[in-house]
């Protein structure tokens, strides 16, 4: 088994015993970046001479002694939405296209205090509005599992970068099911935790009230792993908040013997694609096996939570966004007359269709005459969703159902019709309405060959709770992280980068 | 109820998100917006009479802190950044005649 196959849990295991140094799983991850980027696309910035550095300082530290975590060591990608110092983030966007932070995002910053190496920046949908990572300025990445289809959105990159092993695991963000989703698409563990558990402090803002960093990573133990580095208080995000109990890895447990798991019928009807539902059912079938007690029942509301999550996020992002001016950072015109018409015409330039379709109606929305018609309307409709769930959870210990509609569509096949584009998001949109911790779990494959995800969704500060789910089921499938079948950059032989460059080392040798 | 959106509309929602728009622009943008607006309309199904609107999902006031200086000296790297500065500052086209 390559350095590439391991588990990020697995990997740090070896760095701390000194079968493998962090610069040898540094350079592994490199490489097979450097061979799946042409076809895959996952980053917009791969930083190998950073990456490197920063795997001897953290070696160092580890043969110190100072650094003996469990992901110390491990090499990671990070969503370009979020702020490194000096180092470019774009957001996919042409506005930010050289933008460099002065100062690090607290999810990366906590990453980094754990010993991981950031290898780079993950592709996305521009400024995280979009579900197939094809809104890009820098073009769309491909599912690693067929790149004829996207990885999903907006967190498309780091899923393909986790999914292609270009990376141990990955951070996104999710507004709307930009972790969950892709993460579903790409046949690795997603989680959005409860809103406000990880610190959202640069993290570049779409929807403010929305917005929450998670792990992606390869199975259910680097995700619990990779929360109990990301989860913090900070004093810097007011809506950040302190919890009682972040060992997130204790929750991994082989055991839901008593768990009460609900499934919406409302999640498993009309649109529903059929070999997904078989697959989402099959998984709830093994939780019940395993001693899970599964039900179904009606949620309710389920398709007023897309219209009511478009008029806040589109209201959220028409304000986040104005910062966007090229006055302080970032793109500006060529030419222009006055500031105003500096403004305008940096903005028209320096935003895709996507972006400016929905500082458009969130503009719309929030104007006079209009605000409580659409805005206020939407936010009481907000306060109904919460009840639904609130009184599914008197209940259930989680709602399980799928994570989205279909498995991954063609490339080029969504942005045509943005409406149906939404409707994707209609299992995952909710959770982020709600505040609730959700995660999306690989069950299985379709004919043609690409992942399908379940979702758990459970209640506020309940993840220990998905995690132990989430673990049974992987305990119980001896399901392990799979590979994409075949994997552009390479031959097809399981051999790793690192493995290639020994056959390159050795040619020139001889 | 189909919604209608005029060109006076389209011109101020473009004031308002600081946009330009060319006309075909414009006529895409009044099409995606009432198709929209039609669908955000379906929430008008759901009485929501004596519901607050819930605008953060958590039962919290402000969050206050002391203002205390933590980081350093950026200057040079802010204004680094911008797309035109002078030595000291940002530097943006003449707003007062």
């Amino acid at each position: 088994m390559g350095i590439l196959d391991l588990t990020a849990l697995e990997l740090g295991q070896k760095i701390q015993k000194k079968e493998i140094s962090v610069r040898e799983a540094a350079e592994a991850a490199l490489e097979r970046a450097q061979a799946a980027e042409p076809v895959i696309n996952s980053y917009v910035t791969l930083d190998p001479e950073g990456a490197l550095s920063q795997a001897d300082e953290i070696q160092r530290k580890i043969d110190a002694g100072e650094l003996t975590g469990p992901l110390a060591g491990v090499p990671v990608a990070v969503k370009d939405n979020m702020c490194i110092r000096g180092q470019l983030t774009t957001c996919s966007s042409k506005i930010l296209s050289n933008f460099k932070p002065v100062y690090t995002a607290q999810a990366v910053i906590n990453m980094k205090n754990a010993g991981a190496v950031i290898l780079g920046k993950t592709n996305m949908d521009e400024f995280a509005m979009g579900s197939t990572t094809e809104t890009s300025y820098y073009g769309p990445t491909k599912n690693p599992h067929n790149t004829a289809h996207v990885p999903g959105g907006s967190s498309g990159g780091s899923c393909a970068a986790v999914a292609a092993q270009e990376c141990f695991g990955a951070l996104g963000s999710d507004t709307g099911g930009s972790i969950r989703q892709p993460s579903s698409f790409c046949g690795v563990v997603g989680m959005k935790p409860t809103y406000g558990t990880v610190s959202r402090y640069g993290l570049v803002a779409y929807g403010s009230s929305l917005d929450q960093i998670g792990p992606i990573t390869k199975d259910v133990s680097d995700c619990a792993a990779f929360l109990e580095v990301l989860a913090s208080h900070d004093p810097k995000d007011s809506t950040s908040i302190r919890r009682e109990d972040c060992r997130f890895m204790e929750a991994l447990a082989d055991d839901v013997k008593g768990m009460k798991i609900g499934i919406p019928r409302d999640y498993m009807g009309e649109g529903l694609d059929g070999e997904v539902k078989k697959a989402v059912m099959d998984a709830a079938k093994v939780l019940e096996e395993k001693g899970a007690v599964v039900e179904e029942f009606d949620l309710g509301l389920v398709k007023y939570a897309i219209p009511a999550y478009y008029t806040i996020a589109s209201a959220e992002a028409s304000s986040n966004l104005e910062r966007f001016d090229g006055v302080k950072y970032g793109y500006r015109t060529a030419e222009y007359e006055d500031l105003h018409n500096m403004y305008k015409k940096t903005r028209s330039e320096g935003f895709g269709a996507e972006v400016k379709r929905r500082i458009m109606l969130g503009s719309f929305v929030l104007s006079s005459g209009y605000y409580d018609a659409y805005y206020l309307k939407a936010l009481r409709v907000k306060a109904l969703i919460k009840k639904a769930f609130d009184s599914a959870f008197e209940k259930y210990d989680m709602i399980l159902g799928p994570a989205a509609p279909t498995t991954a569509p063609e490339l080029g096949s969504s942005l045509s019709d943005p409406l149906k584009m939404y409707l994707g998001d209609i299992y995952t949109i909710s959770v982020n309405l709600a505040g609730l911790p959700g995660m999306s779990v690989p069950v299985g494959k379709d004919s043609k060959g690409l992942p399908i995800g379940m979702q758990l969704i459970g209640n506020v500060f309940q993840e220990k709770k998905l995690l132990r789910a989430a673990y049974t089921y992987e305990c119980a499938t001896e399901k392990q992280f799979e590979r994409p079948a075949h994997l552009s950059g390479e031959d097809g032989q399981g051999t790793d980068g690192a493995g290639q460059s020994e056959t390159a080392k050795e040619a020139h040798q001889a | 109820m189909a919604n209608r959106i005029s060109d006076e509309t389209i011109e101020y929602v473009g004031i308002l998100a600081k946009l330009e728009l060319s006309d075909s622009e414009k006529e895409a943008a009044k099409a995606d917006m009432e198709k929209m607006l039609d669908y955000i309309d379906t929430l008008n199904e759901l009485d929501t009479t004596g519901i607050e609107p819930m605008s953060h999902v958590f039962d919290v006031s402000n969050v206050f802190r002391e203002d205390i200086v933590t980081n350093g000296d950026d200057r040079e790297e802010m204004l680094a950044n911008a797309p035109q500065h002078t030595e000291d500052s940002f530097k943006v086209p003449r707003t007062i005649g």
